[in-house]
C-alpha cells in the first residue's frame, strides 16, 4: 500500500525543461525527502506525483499501476501545502472533512475520522473555528489533519515549515516523524531545508537542476556524497573545499568537514587566520581566511576563544577526506 | 506638538476635499429631490429653496401613480437590471477564471478580445444591434436589453475579475482539486467567495449604467408593456410642454430602488473574508 515509483519524469514549460528524466522508487512506508535549492525541481516533481501538474514524459505508478491519466482526487493522496491551503470558509472540522464528504462517505463516519486525527494532532479544542481565528502552527496543524483524515497511501508535504517560526518548526518536524511512525504511511516531503532533510528522512533524493544528484540514507549522503554538490548541500556549516594540488591530493578539490579540521596554534598543513568567532555554547564556529584555500569553517565542540587577526594551524582528519575532480565528481580512493 | 498638528491640518484638508466633492456631487440630485416635493409654481419661483408650508406640494407623486403604469416601469428596470448584473457576474467571473487560471493557446489573445470592450463603445453597434433584434423577433421584449447590457458589462467585469483572480492562491485551488472537488466546485465554492469584494465592486459599475440608461430602451424597447423607469419618465417630457412635477417625482423615486442595491454591495465590498485563508 503506497509504493511510488517515477520512470523517467519529464517535464518541460515551453522550451525550458524543468526535469530532466527522474528514475525514482519509493518504498511502501517509506519517509523520502527531497532536498535541493530553490528551483531545482523538486516542488514540481511533487506537483507531478500529485496530478496536479502532467509530466511530459515518462510514467508515475503507485503500487505499480500506471496513474499519469488518473486525477489528483482519485490517486489516494493527500498533500499539505506551505500555504497550509486551507479553505477560509469552512471550519476546522469541515476543511477537514471535506474531501470524505466529496468521496460521499457518511456523516457518522466523517466525524468519527476528524475525531481521531484530531485527537492525534491534539486539534480537538479547535475543531469549530474557522482557519482566521488561528496561529500558524495551529493551521499547519489542520492542514497535516486534513491529510490524516483520508488515510492515503501517500502523503505529500511541500515545505510545510517554511511559514513557521524556528521553535515551532522544530515542534512541528517531531510531529510529522511521530506521524510518520505512528501511521507507517509512505511520506514525500520536499524542503530546501537540509536539516528538514536529514532529522526527517529514511531516504534523501537530492535535486538540482532538475536532475537527481545522489540518492541515499541521511548518513550515507553525509559520510559517502558522490559529487562536490551533494558534499556541499548536505551538512551544516557547509563543508570547506580545499586547493587540493595545494596540499598534494589527489584531484582538484579536495573536501573536509568542519568538524572534521584540527586546530593547532604551532602547526599543521593550513596556515590561515581567525576572522570571525560565532560562539553557539555548545559548540564554537571558527573562520579561518588562508591565502591559498580562501574562507575555512572550523567547528569545535564547546567554548573556545580566539583572538580576531590570531594565526591558526590546521589539519584535515585524514580518515575523514573526500577528493574530487575538475568536474565535481568524487574520486574514491581506497 | 508640531507632527500632531499637521496631521490635524492634513485630516482637515482631506475631509474638506471629500465634503467639497460630496457636495458637489450630490447637489444635483439633492435639487431633484427638493423639487420633486413641491408646486409647479415653487419649482420655477425659486428652485434652490427647501419646499416650506406654502409650497409643500405632492402633485408630482400624484400625478405619476396615476398617468402610466410606473408600477410596471420600475418592474421592468428591475427585471433588466438584475438579470443584466447576474449575467454579468457569472459569465465574466466564469471566463474571468478559465483565463486566470487555465493554459491554454490563445490565453492571451482571448484576454485582449474581451478587453477590447472596454475602449469600444457599445453605441456604435447600434444600429447593428437593432437589426439583429428586428431579425430574431426581440424588438421590444426586456430579453433584447439585457442580452446588449449583459454584453455592455462583460468587458470590464472580465478584466477586473481575471486580476482578482490571479490572486487567489494557487495551493488553495490544489487543495481542492485534491479533496475531490471539481473545476466547478472549486470556481463556485472556492475561488468566487474570496473575490467577492472585486465581485461587488464590478456589480456597482454595472448596475448604474444599465439602470439610468435611455438609449436602449428608447431604441429596442419603447413598447408601453416593456417601458423602463427612465423611459417612462419621458412621457412627462413633452415638445411643448414638461410636466416638471412628474418628471422629478419620477426621477427621485427612481432612485430609491439602485440606492438599495448599492448599499447591499457596498457592504459585501468592505466586508473580506479571505484573511486566514493562506499564511
Amino acid at each position: 500500500m503506497g509504493a511510488l515509483e517515477l520512470k523517467g519524469i519529464t517535464k518541460r514549460f515551453g522550451a525550458t525543461e524543468v526535469i530532466k528524466g527522474v528514475d525514482l522508487r519509493v518504498e511502501d512506508g517509506e519517509f523520502c525527502v527531497f532536498v535541493g535549492p530553490s528551483g531545482c525541481g523538486k516542488s514540481t516533481l511533487l506537483r507531478i506525483i500529485a496530478g496536479l501538474e502532467d509530466a511530459s514524459a515518462g510514467d508515475i505508478l503507485l503500487d505499480g499501476v500506471r496513474v499519469n491519466d488518473v486525477a489528483p482526487a482519485r490517486r489516494e493522496l493527500a498533500m499539505v501545502f506551505q500555504s497550509y491551503a486551507l479553505y477560509p470558509h469552512l471550519t476546522v472540522r469541515d476543511n477537514m472533512g471535506l474531501a470524505l464528504k466529496q468521496a460521499g462517505i457518511g456523516k457518522a463516519e466523517i466525524r468519527a475520522a476528524t475525531d481521531k486525527a484530531a485527537q492525534m494532532l491534539a486539534l480537538e479544542p479547535l475543531m469549530d473555528r474557522r482557519p482566521a481565528e488561528l496561529s500558524g502552527g495551529q493551521r499547519q496543524r489542520v492542514a497535516i489533519g486534513r491529510a490524516i483524515v483520508r488515510t492515503p497511501k501517500l502523503f505529500l508535504f511541500d515545505e510545510p515549515l517554511s511559514n513557521l517560526d524556528a521553535a515551532l518548526r522544530v515542534a512541528t518536524r517531531i510531529e510529522i516523524a511521530r506521524l510518520h511512525r505512528d501511521l507507517g504511511a509512505t511520506m514525500i516531503y520536499v524542503t530546501h531545508d537540509q536539516v528538514e532533510a536529514m532529522t526527517l528522512a529514511d531516504r534523501i533524493v537530492v535535486l538540482r537542476a532538475g536532475k537527481v544528484e545522489q540518492t541515499g540514507r541521511p548518513m550515507d549522503l553525509y559520510n559517502d556524497p558522490d559529487n562536490l554538490f551533494v558534499a556541499g548541500f548536505i551538512g551544516s556549516p557547509q563543508m570547506n573545499f580545499l586547493n587540493a594540488p595545494a596540499l598534494s591530493a589527489p584531484g582538484a578539490t579536495l573536501g573536509v568537514r568542519p568538524e572534521h579540521l584540527q586546530v593547532s596554534r604551532s602547526a599543521g598543513a593550513i596556515e590561515g587566520q581567525v576572522s570571525h568567532v560565532e560562539k553557539l555554547g555548545g559548540e564554537t564556529l571558527a573562520y579561518v581566511k588562508s591565502a591559498l584555500h580562501g574562507l575555512l569553517t572550523l567547528r569545535l565542540f564547546g567554548e573556545h576563544d580566539f583572538i580576531m587577526g590570531e594565526t591558526l594551524y590546521l589539519s584535515p582528519e585524514p580518515q575523514r577526506q573526500f577528493h574530487f575532480d575538475a568536474e565535481g565528481l568524487r574520486l574514491r580512493i581506497v | 506638538m508640531a507632527h500632531a498638528r499637521s496631521h490635524l491640518g492634513r485630516s482637515i484638508a482631506a475631509h474638506a476635499a471629500l465634503i467639497a466633492y460630496t457636495v458637489i456631487a450630490l447637489f444635483p440630485v439633492f435639487v431633484i429631490v427638493i423639487n420633486s416635493f413641491k408646486s409647479r409654481k415653487a419649482i420655477f419661483a425659486d428652485p434652490l429653496a427647501l419646499p416650506g408650508p406654502g409650497t409643500f406640494d405632492l402633485v408630482g407623486y400624484q400625478t405619476v401613480m396615476k398617468q402610466g403604469d410606473f408600477l410596471l416601469y420600475f418592474q421592468n428596470s428591475m427585471i433588466v437590471t438584475c438579470a443584466s448584473l447576474f449575467c454579468v457576474l457569472l459569465f465574466g467571473a466564469m471566463a474571468a477564471f478559465a483565463l486566470s487560471e487555465y493554459r491554454f493557446r490563445g490565453n492571451l489573445l482571448m484576454g485582449l478580445y474581451l478587453a477590447l470592450g472596454i475602449m469600444i463603445p457599445i453605441r456604435l453597434g447600434t444600429v447593428a444591434i437593432l437589426e439583429i433584434m428586428v431579425a430574431s423577433g426581440l424588438v421590444n421584449t426586456l430579453t433584447a436589453l439585457i442580452l446588449v447590457y449583459t454584453a455592455q458589462g462583460l468587458p470590464l467585469s472580465v478584466f477586473i475579475l481575471s486580476e482578482f483572480m490571479k490572486s487567489v492562491s494557487d495551493d488553495l485551488k490544489n487543495a481542492g482539486r485534491i479533496d475531490g472537488l471539481s473545476e466547478y466546485a472549486i470556481f463556485f465554492r472556492l475561488v468566487l467567495p474570496l473575490v467577492r469584494p472585486a465581485m461587488a465592486t464590478v456589480a456597482v459599475f454595472t448596475m448604474i449604467p444599465i439602470w439610468n440608461d435611455l438609449w436602449f430602451p428608447l431604441i429596442l424597447a419603447p413598447a408601453e408593456e416593456t417601458k423602463t423607469v427612465t423611459l417612462g419618465a419621458q412621457v412627462f417630457i413633452g415638445q411643448f410642454v414638461t410636466n416638471w412635477n412628474a418628471v422629478l417625482a419620477a426621477l427621485s423615486l427612481a432612485i430609491l430602488p439602485v440606492l438599495v442595491l448599492y448599499l447591499v454591495f457596498s457592504r459585501q465590498l468592505i466586508r473580506g473574508i479571505t484573511a486566514g485563508a493562506v499564511k
